[in-house]
């Protein structure tokens, strides 16, 4: 009995590889926090994604908690932030965009469920004060009840 | 001289790929964002006049304490009623005098309609949790988009989702999602 020719296995793999190529996007920040966002039922796709700048929130792990304690903590990009740092943030988020899609740009607050309010607020506060205003708060899928 | 090239072994080549696909399967993340959009209120120059008071009958106040329980319109209620009682309000299909008042506006498609002029306020403290708010902006917002699934079915047959776009704004006329929250202060301490 001949074996099986494997001559096409490549042209299987790299049909996969594309696939994977063109369905995912490259991971771009390390999370140093551990998020769980809520679900939701009414959510909408986040368009140009190109324009979205991330906010994180949410309790470090663990190999962070000596350093920073389990409190809740802001991450922008990879690193810990204050609550000072968000404006900062923008900005520097606003003059890497192209001047006419600056009104487009969304924040997008991902944040873990179990924290507190308390520095959401603060963060909208923030975001109000450099006039960012459209925000998104990041939510996944929830099946609906019906 | 032409001599023969020896062929090229694609034996490796499978190799190579699942070496790239590897790659691409750890860099990459397939998670779509999505959430609920809102968008914030400006800041208010001091020196701004206050906007005219709101008549209490069209006012939904929804208040969350630290203890991440639920008030509304005065009542403790469990979040799985907010929904209907939202849609009560913003509808207020009997007319009562302590829901919203109705104002008659020229909307496309529809004619004079009578809209409501509700307006939802959210309240909540520091100590609430991010999961209680966001299901309570959830149920809010489910209100107004079953609403406008309503209407949408009645008058063009179709979901709210399904219509052209100058048909959604009509629909957007008549139920606008006005959820207005409150400047931040704290309620019910910690």
């Amino acid at each position: 009995m001949p074996g099986i020719s494997t001559a096409s296995l490549p042209d299987i793999v790299f049909m996969l590889l594309f696939f994977f190529m063109v369905s995912t996007v490259m991971r771009e920040t390390e999370l140093k926090i551990r998020v769980t966002v809520p679900k939701a039922t009414e959510i909408k796709k986040l368009e140009q994604k190109s324009l979205v700048s991330y906010i994180y929130v949410g309790e470090p792990r663990r190999m962070y908690q000596a350093k920073y304690g389990t409190e809740p903590r802001i991450q922008l990009n990879d690193q810990f932030a204050q609550l000072e740092d968000v404006i900062q943030f923008i900005t520097s988020e606003r003059e890497a965009r192209d001047e006419n899609e600056v009104p487009k740009m969304t924040t997008s607050l991902k944040v873990d469920g179990k924290t507190e309010m308390g520095i959401v607020t603060d963060i909208k506060q923030e975001l109000r004060r450099c006039s960012a205003l459209k925000i998104n708060y990041s939510t996944t899928k929830k099946a609906d009840k019906k | 001289m032409a001599r023969a090239t020896p062929e090229i072994n694609g034996g490796s080549l499978a190799d190579i790929a699942f070496l790239l696909l590897i790659f691409f399967l750890v860099t990459t993340t397939m998670d779509v964002d999505s959430g609920l959009s809102r968008k914030l209120p400006p800041i208010m120059p001091d020196d701004m006049e206050k906007p005219p008071d709101i008549k209490e009958r069209n006012v939904f106040i929804v208040l969350i304490n630290s203890k991440n329980q639920l008030q509304v319109e005065g009542k403790l209620m469990s979040i799985n009623n907010l929904r209907e009682e939202a849609k009560e309000f913003i509808k207020n299909p009997r007319d009562l005098e302590e829901l919203p008042e109705k104002k008659d506006v020229e909307v496309e498609f529809f004619g004079v309609y009578p809209v409501s002029k509700q307006v939802i306020s959210l309240m909540n403290d520091r100590g609430t949790s991010y999961e209680t708010y966001i299901a309570a902006q959830n149920e809010l917002a489910a209100a107004y988009n079953e609403l406008r699934d309503e209407i949408s079915m009645q008058r063009f047959g179709k979901k709210f989702e399904a219509l052209a776009e100058e048909e959604q704004e009509a629909v957007k006329k008549i139920y606008p999602q006005r959820i207005s929250e409150a400047e931040p202060r704290n309620v019910g301490g910690k």
